[in-house]
């Protein structure tokens, strides 16, 4: 089948999502994030690459985190950054999405980050692009409705890397509501590509998704029986915002059950790292005392995610 | 500018002959940056006959290129390291082969993202001519004329012996 993330050589044109892209362009991304943390790391924190482009950041859908590190990769790149915020402009006047776009490869766009309520958004503007010829415009998803989040799944990768080095002997558990959330389908497929042999997903069945056993993974109801013997633990938000019906009985019940504390953590490798990918519902999925401790990586997570962004981005403004 | 001579020269040797070419420039402490991955060898080996303390710099030039729109980015890059501050110091820029000056370009870009270093000296192993930029080797211990779509190649043996091999485009 044709991947539309992927151009006639196999290279990253787009990143829409996880799933389907070969070990090999994970890696590459990776890799290319790791020469990125450098350059975060001088005094002077810019590279020429994407010097005279433009990055237009459209975010249909509130996030402070994503756009701001978006932004900061775009601006480390030396790209010009225009921040459009779509709820107060033309989307609210009734013009539609792919109009919006055409607006703004007229007014020269290089590369759109696009979050997006609707599964399957940035994956219509890249095909958009193709259709209108645009082969020099990309897309990189930051994030649609319930389907993925790439970046944020490869810097979750790109943290394990960092901590545990190599892929081929871990256990990893997901932990929450796995079935609204987009960063676990993205985790999934990262995982399961880079040769992590047992992933496992934990939560209420209410919060998981039907049919994950065909994606590789292990379920589990009961977190202390989960968490025994991991090595990496992604914990996910209770997405109030996404709940739809009553799937919990109350968030005091949840964090009783499924909230990460001390005494579950010790269940884990004495070694495991814990990672979130925020914002953090503390006393809800997760206790402070782990969220502030020793074997929390969240905040690393963060910085990571400016070096895979570059990463990102650098690769598709390439192909 | 000599013809290629067959075999190739020992690169061991010219190592020990570039090093004999900077020895009269210690007293001013050089720092020594190596370009990925020919340079950053020479580097090393410069360090020990040099009998220098300070690790040497390694630079990729990746994110400094200037065909970055037509290639995209190499997909293979490493992390730049540079373990001293750049501010003042004498710095050798050491690579393999000299050839169009775009790649030293680069390098000197990248170098002063870092600080704003005292001076700037260029140190390689063979120069092939063939510039397109106002560049130059400050020491050289080879220069080799190239038939257009050959390329001079440092690899590093299994015995970790540098050597030189021919290439065709």
């Amino acid at each position: 089948m044709h991947n539309p993330q992927l151009n006639e050589d196999g290279q990253l044109m787009h990143l829409l999502s996880v799933e389907g892209l070969p070990q090999k362009i994970l890696t590459q991304i990776l890799d290319t994030a790791a020469s990125f943390m450098e350059v975060s790391a001088r005094d002077v924190k810019k590279v020429p690459l994407l010097r005279g482009k433009s990055v237009f950041n459209l975010f249909f859908e509130n996030s402070t985190r994503t756009r701001t590190t978006f932004e900061i990769a775009a601006k480390r790149l030396s790209a010009d950054v225009i921040n459009l915020d779509i709820n107060k402009s033309s989307t609210a006047k009734g013009e539609t999405l792919l109009d919006t776009i055409d607006n703004l490869v007229a007014m020269h766009a290089n590369l759109f980050v696009v979050r997006h309520a609707s599964s399957g958004a940035p994956f219509l503007i890249a095909e958009h692009l193709q259709r209108i010829g645009r082969d020099d415009v990309h897309v990189v998803n930051a994030g649609d409705g319930r389907h993925a989040h790439p970046t944020q799944g490869l810097l979750d990768m790109y943290t394990i890397r960092h901590y545990k080095k190599d892929f081929t002997q871990l256990r990893v558990a997901i932990v929450g509501d796995i079935l609204h959330s987009r960063v676990a389908r993205s985790d999934i497929h990262a995982l399961t590509t880079l040769g992590v042999p047992e992933v496992r997903a934990i939560g209420p069945e209410t919060l998981l998704p039907k049919h994950l056993d065909k994606l590789g993974v292990h379920v589990f109801h009961d977190m202390n029986e989960g968490l025994r013997d991991c090595d990496v633990i992604i914990m996910l938000r209770l997405q109030n915002e996404r709940m739809t019906g009553a799937l919990l009985p109350s968030a005091g019940e949840y964090f009783r059950h499924y909230g990460l504390t001390p005494q579950k953590l010790a269940l884990a490798k004495p070694d495991a790292i814990v990672m979130h990918p925020g914002p953090m519902n503390r006393g809800v999925e997760i206790h402070s005392a782990v969220a502030d401790g020793s074997q929390a990586v969240i905040l690393p997570q963060v910085t990571f995610g400016i070096a895979v962004r570059m990463a990102v981005m650098s690769i598709v403004a390439g192909n | 500018m000599s013809p290629l001579p067959n075999p190739l020269p020992d690169a061991e040797a010219q190592c020990r002959q570039l090093a004999e070419l900077i020895r009269p420039q210690l007293h001013k402490n050089p720092a020594l940056v190596g370009i990925f991955s020919g340079g950053a060898w020479i580097a090393e080996r410069l360090k020990t006959l040099l009998a220098l303390e300070e690790d040497i710099g390694m630079i990729d030039v990746s994110f400094y290129r200037d065909d970055f729109a037509e290639k995209g980015l190499h997909p293979q890059c490493r992390p730049t390291a540079i373990p001293f501050d750049v501010e003042g110091r004498h710095i050798i820029l050491v690579d393999d082969v000299l050839y169009t000056g775009r790649t030293t370009r680069a390098a000197i870009n990248e170098l002063f993202d870092y600080g704003r270093p005292a001076s700037v000296a260029m140190a390689v192993l063979a120069d092939r001519g063939g510039r397109e930029l106002p560049i130059g080797a400050t020491y050289c211990v080879w220069d080799v004329a190239l038939q257009d779509g050959e390329n001079l190649v440092l690899g590093r043996q299994e015995d970790g012996q540098l050597a030189w091999r021919l290439e065709n485009a």
